[in-house]
């Protein structure tokens, strides 16, 4: 340290996807044996950035970027994450990429072992030579000892505490005698806190050694504890770049989510009157990969609109698909005074849920069928509708019944297209969506799940998206359950709005809360608000 | 856990193994055979079937499931025995010639298996079965047409009487038990075909050492996670080409030795069955479409040919009718393989199912800590 010149040097770097710009002209230094925290929303442009670095082939395939990046005095344009390995950055991974029947040795040196050569490297080259092992273990523990950690070198990974997984990845990173840069994609999330002490007390011995290191996560309390320097993204923007010494917890959030701190439908939204207690869910957990639920609690009164939301992967999508039974779940489900059975998708159909998919193209359209079908097809499933007797023994399809009700559709939603028998999959993101409210609609539900309701949809069609959704809750008085990854949608229409991150509730907001109160539940820095939503 | 789940799981675990011996226990004493007998037959039918069951066990490791696609390296050694009947090359130089015109036939055919199979990744089984039906017209159109017409055949006895395509039943004298007999030792009753065994060590010992190069190691870690291993810049596709390559490689020798076991070779139909009973071998000794070990391959060949010898005398005897127990042996082949493959995605599902438990249990006392920890503040 107390070099001057940076490791690491990212000069006005840019990068947009057929014309959506996803960073503009960011830029930061990192110095040798510097901690670098990054933060942001989901979307703020964090993974883009990385993904730059590293050189991953979706950069170049989508055009490039514009700006340079200088890495230990020379400029970079790797053209795969092995160059990327060669000049001595690392990445760790937000999920694991370990062999789990492997043990820590060998994942610490999956293909980088030590060998003893023998006679048949002359005919077949080096991959037929010996493994030696004891180097191997002699390596490992080296490298777990740089660390500080203490690890079973032998211990297949299968048989491990998460947190341990955590640290062998790592330690494969720094096993590698070049490495100067280490980058961290949320390595804590999946850590109990006092594994999570010992990542960040590891972190810094390795700074201390020399190492640089890039660290992404959206703990915000572990970023401030552990970074020399935190750098805040925005909607693609670097707004900050300060020491952590000169912030504070509630600085970063309301950095991160500060948008336009108005917003217009709030008036209308607040002071409803609403009726009792609708639904109601308890100790829910839900196995949906990489949005695992672990327990969450909540209530939703009757004619209410609820918002779910959280940052990617804390486990918000798993709530509404797991309640549909579309992924393996337990817990309590009560609506309307009866238990609702889990794991059973046709049953909570029948007694009027509706579910709109965050999955639209797999779960949501039959993409081949036309719209008669699409919007017609889960009521007549679940409630015998657009079927009609043929000689009081068979049911057939009700032709006519099916258009009518698809033709309803298209001028209440004001859907654009060609007519009832257009394929679905001709329609363009925001008319799809349409379709798919169309077809929760025509089951008349009881209860309305929307998950991610304006995900891949461009603006003008998210507004109408949304007031479809609001002019349906007033007009029918359907409660709404509304998952989204989009803090400003929810508040634009929710009653009351809950934050869901690692798994279960961080707390439950009216939607004219301050906008960093959301960002430091997101942020998952209230740990004593999780009490107060469960009473 | 508690102690009798535990049993109950050791006991689903080795369901197919523990059904096999207690059929043969079952089997036995009707079938009337003595012991010395079954074991002589055990002794021959060990040094026949093992090399080609081994052939299956690198596919297994590199994560490729069973490798049906053997066959064409049964295909191969087939064409290598044709030539050295056709050359007149009697005794073991005669399989050695074989050998050495099926090796490169058969690396050729094991990179084109590879290849498809690296386009059809996780669904080699069904591949390599129907490729296998595939490649059986391709050596129809060459046995049946081309040898003697295109591909010159010296000696007129092996050849059909319209001149050309190799007769139904080619007769192996010149070669007939000539690595069984090449170092035949007699101890006590039993007669011990050395030469096989060692044959058949050997290929054991490059199993073992096998695994212990980087290329053993680079396979497991593509057979445990192919997606890891590619992030780790291991060149997966090669790797599991190579896999593929040494097993119908393997296939070919294993085939010769067993029909220079036989004798005799039914021209067209003698590689039908060659990977559906090496399979069907390694289920029945506990090996699973993702674990395999040297002792399931020992284990399950002489399970299963126990089985197939004991059950046609059992069921003549049992029931007049020496058909019931040919009966038995095909529904027992398929049976157990439908079997193995029903309890693996059963077991695959259970630990899934096991891993969801931990899951919750983990959720519900990380809440109550979290809640602990919000308490004292």
């Amino acid at each position: 340290m107390g070099q001057d010149s940076p490791l690491l040097s990212i000069q006005h770097v840019s990068k947009d996807f057929y014309g959506n710009v996803v960073l503009q002209d960011v830029s930061f230094d990192i110095k040798p044996g510097e901690i670098i925290g990054l933060v942001g929303e989901n979307g703020a442009g964090k993974t883009t950035l990385m993904r730059i670095l590293f050189g991953m082939p979706v950069i170049t395939e989508t055009g490039g970027y514009q700006g340079k990046i200088v890495f230990d005095g020379h400029e970079t344009n790797f053209s795969s994450p092995f160059d990327a390995l060669d000049a001595g950055i690392g990445m760790v991974h937000q999920e694991f990429s370990l062999i789990s029947g492997f043990t820590t040795t060998e994942n610490i040196l999956l293909n980088n072992e030590s060998m003893k050569p023998n006679f048949l490297n002359e005919v077949f080259g080096d991959r037929m030579s010996f493994l030696d092992r004891s180097d191997m273990k002699q390596r490992a523990v080296k490298a777990i000892q740089k660390l500080g950690v203490k690890l079973n070198p032998d211990m297949l990974i299968s048989e491990m505490p998460i947190g341990h997984r955590q640290f062998t990845e790592i330690a494969r990173e720094i096993n590698r005698e070049k490495i100067k840069l280490l980058v961290l994609d949320e390595p804590t999330a999946v850590l109990t806190e006092s594994e999570a002490e010992v990542l960040l007390t590891s972190l810094r011995n390795l700074a201390a050694k020399g190492i640089s290191i890039i660290f992404i996560s959206h703990r915000l309390q572990e970023v401030l504890s552990v970074a020399d320097t935190i750098v805040v993204l925005r909607d693609g923007k670097a707004v900050k770049n300060l020491p952590s010494k000169e912030c504070s917890i509630r600085d970063i959030a309301s950095w991160m989510v500060g948008r336009s701190m108005t917003s217009e439908s709030d008036a209308e939204v607040a002071n409803r009157k609403l009726a009792d207690e609708y639904f109601r869910v308890e100790h829910l957990w839900v196995d949906m990969p990489g949005e695992t639920v672990k327990d969450v609690n909540f209530t939703v009164n009757k004619g209410e609109i609820f918002g779910i939301g959280g940052l990617a992967g804390q486990g918000k999508l798993g709530i509404s698909n797991g309640i549909m039974g579309l992924y393996p779940g337990g817990g309590k489900v009560i609506f309307d005074g009866k238990e609702a059975p889990l794991n059973d998708p046709r049953k909570v159909l029948e007694i009027g849920f509706a579910f709109v998919s965050e999955d639209r193209r797999g779960v949501g359209l039959l993409l081949d069928e036309s719209l008669e079908w699409n919007i017609a097809f889960t009521s007549m499933q679940i409630k015998n509708s657009h079927l009609k007797k043929m000689l009081k023994l068979v049911k057939i399809r009700d032709d006519a019944s099916m258009r009518k009700l698809t033709e309803e559709y298209i001028k209440l939603l004001d859907i654009k297209c060609t007519g009832p028998s257009q394929k679905a999959k001709e329609l363009s993101g925001g008319n799809q969506q349409k379709i798919c409210l169309a077809k929760a609609f025509a089951m008349k539900p009881s209860i309305l799940f929307v998950s991610e309701p304006t995900r891949g949809i461009d603006v003008g069609a998210k507004k109408l998206v949304l007031d479809t959704l609001i002019r349906y809750n007033r007009e029918y008085g359907t409660t709404i359950v509304i998952v989204s990854s989009e803090l400003e949608e929810l508040r634009s229409l929710c009653d009351r709005i809950a934050i869901i991150d690692e798994g279960s509730v961080a707390g439950i907001l009216e939607p004219t809360a301050p906008l960093e109160e959301f960002g430091m539940l997101m942020s998952g820095a209230f740990e004593s608000n999780k009490e107060a939503s469960h009473a | 856990m508690s102690g009798k789940n535990k049993l109950g799981r050791v006991l689903a675990d080795n369901a197919v193994v523990i059904l096999f011996i207690l059929l043969s226990v079952i089997a036995i004493p009707f079938s009337g055979f003595s012991v010395q007998n079954i074991l002589q037959e055990m002794f021959t039918r060990l040094g026949r079937n093992s090399f080609l069951v081994l052939a299956l066990l690198l596919p297994i490791y590199a994560g490729m499931g069973l490798n049906f696609g053997m066959t064409l390296g049964a295909m191969a050694g087939q064409i290598g025995l044709i030539m050295a009947i056709d050359w007149g090359i009697a005794g073991w130089r005669g399989l050695v010639f074989a050998a050495l015109v099926g090796t490169p036939l058969s690396i050729l055919l094991g990179w084109i298996c590879g290849a498809v199979m690296n386009r059809a990744k996780g669904r080699e089984m069904v591949t390599g079965y129907i490729l296998a039906f595939f490649m059986n017209g391709v050596y129809m159109f060459l046995v049946l047409f081309t040898m003697g017409a295109v591909i010159p055949v010296r000696s007129a006895t092996i050849l059909l009487t319209r001149g050309y395509g190799i007769r139904n039943t080619l007769n192996l004298d010149l070669v007939r038990a000539s690595l069984d007999k090449l170092l035949m030792l007699r101890i006590g009753p039993f007669f011990i075909p050395v030469a096989t065994y060692l044959v058949i060590a050997v290929l054991c010992v490059f199993i073992v050492w096998f695994k212990k190069t980087k290329l053993g190691q680079d396979m497991r870690a593509v057979g445990h996670d192919l997606v890891v291993a590619d992030s780790a810049g291991i060149p997966v596709e090669r790797t599991r080409i190579i896999a593929v390559v040494i097993s119908t490689v393997l296939a070919c020798y294993g085939q010769i030795i067993f029909l220079q076991n036989m004798g005799n070779m039914a021209t067209y139909n003698a590689h039908d069955q060659t990977g559906f009973f090496a399979v069907a071998a390694i289920l029945v000794g506990g090996a699973s479409v993702k674990k395999a070990s040297l002792l399931n391959a020992f284990l399950g060949i002489f399970l299963l040919h126990l089985m197939f010898y004991v059950s046609p005398r059992a069921g003549q005897n049992l029931f007049g009718s020496a058909m019931i127990g040919e009966y038995f042996r095909q529904f027992v082949g398929y049976g157990v393989i439908a079997l193995s493959l029903v309890l693996y995605a059963w077991k695959t599902r259970r630990d899934a199912v096991f891993a969801r438990e931990v899951l919750k249990n983990n959720g519900s006392s990380g809440h109550s800590d979290a809640a602990k920890e919000g308490a004292a503040k």
